[in-house]
């Protein structure tokens, strides 16, 4: 890995796979490492048992809960939201995600029996996106205002709201009215349209290259980046060139922004008609 | 005193109940129209000094004894993470000052480091330098606000001015390094917006050598054992090692419970691999132990500091990959490759691989995460910042129950507690 990210164990990826597949007998629909992180796709309902799995089998002892992320992917139909897990072991200095997949009426069993930091957790996902969690005694809204309706981070949820307040005088309390948008809601799309096909050539389908450019846009996964540039980590050359632009010789003047003259930049001749002034052009 | 039964209190036979109210009906207080209160509920914050922010803390109270608090919070909630989807990955910076706006730029920190690694991207060793020397001003000018305002909360008045002060000269050098005094910007996925002037160097290595030192020891002089500050603090608040990992406590919270975890050593980010401090772990983790980590770690960070300044080599500030990076604007004036460039990364922006990861880093509050999921466009497909407050907060609860009403503002304090950064 080439980014100056965390380094926690990466090298008990593979025994940490091995193991967390041992010891989820029952519900483990997927497992695998993606840009160095280990993601397990667990079925709902076998949730508790897998997080106690991980949190108690020796060898994978993942104390601490650090936090529940929502997502939610409008495109996958009734099963939309995914909860994802994010766990700490403090004794194997290593991270993993659980990722559940929930619908709106079927709730997600809580954790906060094993930690207690998953209440409020919890209650956030349950604010945000709408998903229940079974068993959690305080399942209240917590960041959005009291008496709020729907749930703001489903993609289905406009940016700009549905209500706005506002201090009535004339009522001498807050109100709640539609929202009136002086002007239109602007979004951008600079995303040009020729660069947003595919950019596989035919014939080039296999291997995990390497986009043009890092930040280009590109079909390879962040995973396929990391592998292709851990492959080629030994033969690139040892230094970047430290002017991407610059001129080859070394009066360049690309630091300054100061142009070349022109080649023809010759003095003029003088004008016999222009009688210099003795200042600059206020004169 | 003829009508009342005589009931002996301390007989374990009698329920506490009975025994409570028979208390209050004792004696002196036996007067016409008196009422037998037990509990009662009242209301701190919303707007309290001592909340530190937009805190609203449902209590109730037996007496002066807390028996259960209610936080409630998101009066500060503004949809950052919301916004964030809606903005190309550079323009989501800026959402990230506005979190935790006591230490801006450790916000930044996690943020660009989780775009890095879903790139892949490589960042010059100056810029890295540049991070963690900046990272490290910053848990200092954090820690010079929670550490004065927590010595207010219990009483004392003049270390906070003195700290003050010295938040002051680290907001002074934010805005020579950025041009702003509070939300810096100055982070960029790739290195850093632009390189220091070495009279800033300078400055602070000066700083750091005379007026910090002075000012801070000064200060922490007048409370560290001071008989009222420790009575306000030692023993209030006590968390233990389990308790500190079951609610998910981090940075000075789950150091001063006894456990040497700092995510700066144990998955070290940047340069901080090969820096050389010490982690300052308290023994019964109270809330003074919790103040004296918080001071310990501004002399490891003032340590710190001056090994990123011996150390700093010379070089480029960020990187070279001009699909990430834009160019300066010398280079744009001269070459069309630049002008390209930089008319791309202001529009469109770059757009970053499919994939998920969760970076966190060690804010002055604790561990500050980010889980960014890339859809391979040029904005974020989803972004969850871990605050710290959420956990630490969460712990009050059990944290307050059967201390007094006035060790509640001893305890907010020691969390050190953002609402920018709870709220989102």
């Amino acid at each position: 890995m080439r980014a100056p990210a965390p380094k926690w164990a990466y090298e008990l990826n593979d025994a940490t796979l091995d193991a967390a597949r041992a010891a989820i007998p029952q519900g483990l629909v997927n497992a695998f490492a993606h840009v160095g992180e280990i993601q397990l796709h667990v079925h709902r309902d076998h949730l508790i048992a897998a997080l106690t799995a991980l949190r108690d089998t020796p060898g994978l002892e993942y104390q601490q809960l650090m936090d529940i992320a929502g997502v939610d992917y409008p495109d996958r139909g009734e099963e939309r939201f995914e909860v994802v897990y994010c766990m700490l072991s403090l004794t194997r200095n290593h991270r993993l995600h659980v990722h559940v997949t929930a619908s709106e009426d079927t709730p997600v069993p809580s954790v906060t029996a094993m930690w207690p930091v998953a209440g409020w957790y919890e209650r956030e996902v349950y604010d945000m996106y709408g998903v229940l969690f079974a068993g959690n005694q305080d399942l209240r809204r917590i960041l959005t205002d009291y008496g709020f309706r729907g749930h703001p981070q489903r993609k289905d949820f406009p940016l700009s709201g549905f209500v706005e307040m506002r201090y009535s005088e004339e009522a001498k309390r807050v109100m709640y009215e539609p929202v009136k948008l002086a002007q239109d809601f602007r979004t951008f799309d600079f995303t040009s349209p020729w660069e947003g096909a595919e950019y596989v050539l035919p014939g080039d389908e296999k291997g995990a290259a390497l986009p043009q450019a890092k930040g280009a846009p590109s079909p390879v996964t962040a995973d396929q980046v990391r592998k292709a540039d851990d492959a080629q980590s030994d033969k690139r050359p040892a230094d970047a060139p430290s002017e991407p632009y610059a001129k080859e010789d070394a009066n360049s003047s690309a630091e300054t922004g100061a142009g070349k003259p022109h080649p023809n930049d010759t003095p003029k001749p003088a004008d016999p008609d222009v009688i210099p002034g003795k200042g600059g052009q206020n004169q | 005193m003829t009508g009342i039964p005589v009931i002996d209190v301390a007989d374990p036979n009698v329920d506490p109940a009975v025994a409570r109210t028979v208390g209050a009906l004792d004696g002196a207080h036996d007067t016409q129209g008196d009422v037998a209160i037990q509990n009662y509920t009242i209301n701190f914050g919303p707007q309290h000094p001592a909340a530190h922010g937009v805190l609203r803390l449902v209590m109730e109270l037996d007496g002066e004894i807390v028996e259960r608090i209610d936080p409630h919070v998101g009066l500060l909630h503004r949809g950052t993470e919301k916004f964030i989807e809606y903005k190309t990955y550079l323009q989501s910076i800026p959402y990230f000052d506005r979190l935790d706006y006591c230490s801006p730029m450790c916000m930044e920190h996690s943020y660009v480091l989780a775009i890095e690694k879903l790139l892949d991207l490589e960042v010059p060793i100056r810029a890295q330098y540049l991070r963690v020397f900046f990272a490290e001003l910053t848990r200092i000018k954090n820690h010079m606000l929670n550490l004065g305002s927590h010595v207010m909360d219990v009483g004392a008045m003049t270390p906070n001015l003195w700290l003050f002060e010295l938040r002051e000269d680290c907001m002074n050098f934010y805005e020579r390094a950025s041009g702003a005094r509070m939300h810096a910007n100055y982070f960029r996925p790739g290195g850093v917006r632009q390189d220091v002037p070495l009279k800033l160097l300078t400055d602070i290595a000066e700083w750091l050598d005379s007026r910090l030192p002075r000012l801070f020891e000064d200060a922490i002089s007048l409370v560290a054992d001071n008989r009222i500050f420790k009575q306000r603090n030692v023993d209030i608040a006590v968390v233990s090692r389990d308790d500190a990992i079951r609610w998910g406590f981090s940075g000075p919270m789950i150091r001063a419970a006894g456990i040497p975890w700092d995510l700066r050593k144990q998955q070290p980010y940047d340069v901080y691999a090969k820096m050389d401090f010490e982690v300052p772990v308290g023994t019964r983790g109270d809330c003074y132990d919790r103040f004296m980590v918080r001071v310990e770690e501004v002399r490891q960070s003032a340590r710190i500091m001056k090994q990123c300044l011996a150390e700093m080599p010379e070089g480029p500030t960020a990187s070279f990959d001009r699909k990430v990076v834009p160019p300066k604007r010398g280079e744009m004036k001269q070459s069309m490759e630049a002008l390209i460039h930089h008319f791309k990364l202001y529009t469109e922006g770059y757009h970053v691989p499919a994939g998920e990861v969760y970076v966190a880093t060690e804010s002055p509050k604790g561990e500050f995460g980010v889980y960014l999921i890339s859809d391979g466009s040029n904005k974020p497909y989803r972004c969850k910042i871990r605050p710290t407050a959420f956990s630490h907060l969460q712990a009050m609860d059990f944290m307050s129950r059967g201390h007094m009403l006035a060790d509640t503002t001893a305890i907010l304090g020691a969390m050190d507690i953002v609402f920018g950064e709870c709220d989102r």
